[in-house]
Formats: structure tokens, sequence, C-alpha cells
């Protein structure tokens, strides 16, 4: 893990009176990759395919493995782990003593390029992300094979996308006006408008992936890394 | 925390010993066999490859009648949850020892100004139209999202103030990670947006005995038809 110096930054929703304050933490370097995830369910055999309740994951939790403990044929020991809800990807922080980032961390380390704190003013920043979402099949390759960005994590962008713990706070569910009383800035109209930093597509499709998630969801596309408070 | 997990088993053994009908439900579950049949009849849980001729296992697809006893949760159950909650009444559970009940669960934050009094009455109203002899196989329970400003001190005085103080109301003061966790079952969006204010979904569910989920209502103030059917529907069957 490395430390990231935390700071102050309006997020994607927010307005400037809505900035973010982040506290110091420490971030793993790379996502989760299959190999340590399984040694993880070695030590919790409840989240083996076999044994997960319902509750906890849907049908396509680790759909692609052979079985309990062997990954699919065209998949990378190396590879960033995918197809895993939240739950298991909590469980495997929690079990580190880590936790999973909260969105305002996971988006103040992703404003980085290789040189830049906060690159998100910069064209080629945008472009280089929104060319990554274009990209197909990302999710096979090993960890560690985008950029290091300037805190010195891989990852954040071109891989997978990831968990946050609380992802759940993106208020944009199917109708936004009938079942969450306030949630205008990021939906409808005149959300987009109301969105701090037009030029961040990227960012707003990674709130719109957040909002349509639901806990048990296993996707091919979606994994996780772990942070640490710094006073543990 | 001793005494606890005693009287946990206790109150297991308790439910346990006083069942006495049973439920069946079909499960339909994958058994591997070699296709050689080296072992004879000898089955595998899991798929790999037979232990006497390598041979690659069969998948057959077998419709297991298995029995579910009435103490057992099925895979789908709330009562897998295994984090704790502070009653408004001073006591430590965990969800499962609501089970037996059928519960209908709303998230709520007692500072709020603006959904939850909604939320409330339409738990009241909801509960006003429940026949008094169904009341007793019922837990209306209301989950507070602000874990840090609704002590179970506070939850008692909301109570008090809002006339729920009968035995089928609890309020449920949990940890930041196991109310994320609940609403993350529940499918429940929040996110605070000041030390007294959230945002939030709001959703009315009903989960059967065995802790089910059975029947959400969505939005504020509207029609609960269906949701009192659903809680007739299970709190008759008792």
């Amino acid at each position: 893990m490395v430390l990231i110096k935390g700071g102050t930054y309006t997020p994607l929703y927010g307005s400037d009176s809505l900035k973010v304050s982040v506290q110091d933490f420490k971030m793993d370097v790379y996502p989760v990759s299959n190999k340590l995830f399984l040694e993880f369910i070695k030590k919790k055999p409840k989240w083996k395919r076999s044994n997960i309740k319902k509750l906890f994951a849907d049908k396509n939790y680790l759909i692609n493995w052979k079985s309990d403990m062997e990954l699919g044929d065209n998949q990378s020991i190396n590879a960033p782990i995918t197809n895993v809800s939240w739950f298991v990807a909590k469980d495997y922080c929690d079990y580190l003593g880590k936790r999973l980032p909260t969105i305002d961390e996971w988006e103040y380390v992703a404003m980085a390029n290789e040189d830049l704190p906060d690159a998100r003013q910069l064209k080629t920043y945008n472009e280089q992300i929104l060319g990554w979402y274009e990209k197909p099949k990302t999710f096979n390759n090993d960890i560690g094979s985008t950029f290091k960005n300037y805190w010195d994590i891989y990852d954040m962008h071109g891989l997978v996308w990831e968990w946050s713990l609380d992802f759940n706070s993106v208020l944009i569910s199917g109708e936004s006006r009938k079942d969450v009383d306030d949630d205008s800035k990021l939906f409808c109209g005149s959300a987009a408008i109301g969105v701090t930093d037009l030029m961040n597509y990227a960012a707003f499709m990674r709130y719109a992936l957040r909002g349509s998630l639901n806990a048990k969801y296993a996707l091919k596309t979606l994994g996780f890394r772990c942070v640490k408070d710094l006073n543990q | 925390m001793k005494n606890l997990k005693l009287i946990l088993m206790l109150s297991v053994l308790i439910s346990v010993s006083c069942k006495n009908e049973k439920s069946t439900r079909a499960f339909t579950e994958v058994i591997y066999y070699c296709p050689m049949n080296c072992e004879v009849d000898k089955t595998y849980k899991e798929p790999g490859s037979c232990l006497m001729c390598k041979m690659d296992l069969i998948a057959n697809q077998q419709e297991k009648s298995r029995h579910l006893n009435e103490g057992e949760i099925s895979d789908e159950s709330i009562f897998h949850l295994t984090s704790l909650w502070n009653t408004h009444q001073g006591e430590i559970i965990q969800l499962e020892e609501l089970k037996g009940k059928t519960l209908v669960m709303v998230m709520i934050y007692t500072t709020c100004k603006a959904a939850c009094p909604r939320l409330v009455t339409d738990m009241r109203n909801i509960e006003a139209q429940i026949p008094k002899s169904n009341i007793e196989n019922l837990r209306f329970v209301l989950v507070s999202i602000d874990p840090t400003n609704d002590t179970p001190k506070r939850l008692k005085e909301f109570a008090l103030e809002n006339k729920m103080e009968e035995e089928q109301w609890v309020f449920l003061q949990g940890t930041e990670s196991g109310v994320r966790e609940f609403a993350n079952v529940l499918a429940v969006k929040y996110k605070q947006i000041s030390p007294l204010d959230f945002s939030h979904s709001n959703i009315i569910s009903v989960f059967n005995i065995s802790g089910e989920l059975i029947h959400q209502q969505e939005g504020l103030g509207v029609d609960n038809k269906e949701t009192i059917h659903a809680i007739l529907e299970l709190t008759s069957e008792n």
C-alpha cells in the first residue's frame, strides 16, 4: 500500500460549497488479483462459488471459474479479480484489516495522471480514459499493465471498474423523482448542467455505473482494491 | 460477549425445539459423477476428475427434494447478516432474533425533516390497517441510517414522540458498516449530506418469517394496498 496525502477537491456532482475533504489514507497499489483472491477464499470457504448465499451474490459470481478453486482457461492468475459482489469485496478488505475506499477517496486518487494529482483539466487525461472505455476486454489484462499515477498507484483507469464502500450513495435509481427525496444533482437534464466539470464525462460514467449497481451484482468488468486508515 | 453468544444459542435452541411443522422446498442441486462409474454410485458435490480413472466428472442436474426445517434459513434470508444491532430498548441483537415474525422494515433517521416523517406515517397507516390478531405475528422495524446520532436513547424518545411504544415497533441502531450492508440488502440508497441530513430512498420492505424479501413498496404516500395484502397473507399463514 502507498500513502495518499489527503486534500480538498470538488467532486463531479458538487458545487463549490460542496467541496469534499479526504483524510490521509493508504491504498493498495493494484486492484486485487485472482491470485490473492484465491488465497482469500481458501481461508473463507463461505465465499466459494458453491457455498455463497444468494443474498450475497447473483448467479454471475465467479462464473468463469472452472470450479470453486480453479480459474477459467483464459484467466490469468495475475489479472484482476472480477465477477465478485460488493459483499465479498467488503469482507475481503475487512479480513485484512482494511476496507473498501469511499467514492470520494477513489475519485480523489483517480484525478491523477502520471505527473499531476489533479489532471482533470487536461484534455489528454479525459481522452485517455474515454479511450479505455472503448477498449474491449481489458479485464483480462494483468494488474500493473496500465500507467502508474502521481501517487504510485496503478490501474485506476484502463483495467476494470472498482467497487467502493458507499457506491449506494449515488442516488440515481430508476425513477429519480419517485424513490429518493433529493438527488437532482446527477440526473435528468438539469443534473448534467449541475455537474461541476462538464469535461469530466468519464467520471460521469463512473457515477452512473455506481448508481445502477446492486450489492449482489457480480460483473465481469468490476473488481476492487482496498484502503486503510492511517490511525490503525 | 460470551454471555451474548450463550443467549443467542439458547434462543436458537428454544426456537428450534418449539417448531413442530416442517416446510418442504424443492432444491435443484448439481451432482457430479464419474463417466466410468469407477467407484460404484459415487457422486461428488464439486466438479473435478475421478480419483480412480482421472476422467473429468460429468454434471447431473438432479431434482433433489431437501427438507428445510422451519428453524433453518434459506439462501436469500436476511438472517445471514451477522452484524449486531442496538434496539431502542437497550438490547443487543442480531437480525436472526427477529425470526418467526413477519417483518416490515424501513430505513429512516430521526433528525429527518422531509421524507422520514411521511415514511413513519406510512408505516403507521399500514399498521392501522392490520387486524389486532395479525399484529402479534408482526414486527415493524425502523432501522436508522444515522448510527452516530440515533442512539438507543434517541430512538426510544422518537418512539415515545410518535406513539410507537407497543411491542410490535422495533427501532435499531447499527454500526456504520452494518447499516451500509443492510441497506445494500434492501437496495436502499443513502448519502450523508451534512452531519444531520441524509438523502435516501423511500422503500418499505416486507419479509416473511424466514427473513426472505417478499414485497417492496417504493415512494412516499403511495397506495399501500399491495403491501397490506402481502402482510395479511404472511401473518395469516402462521
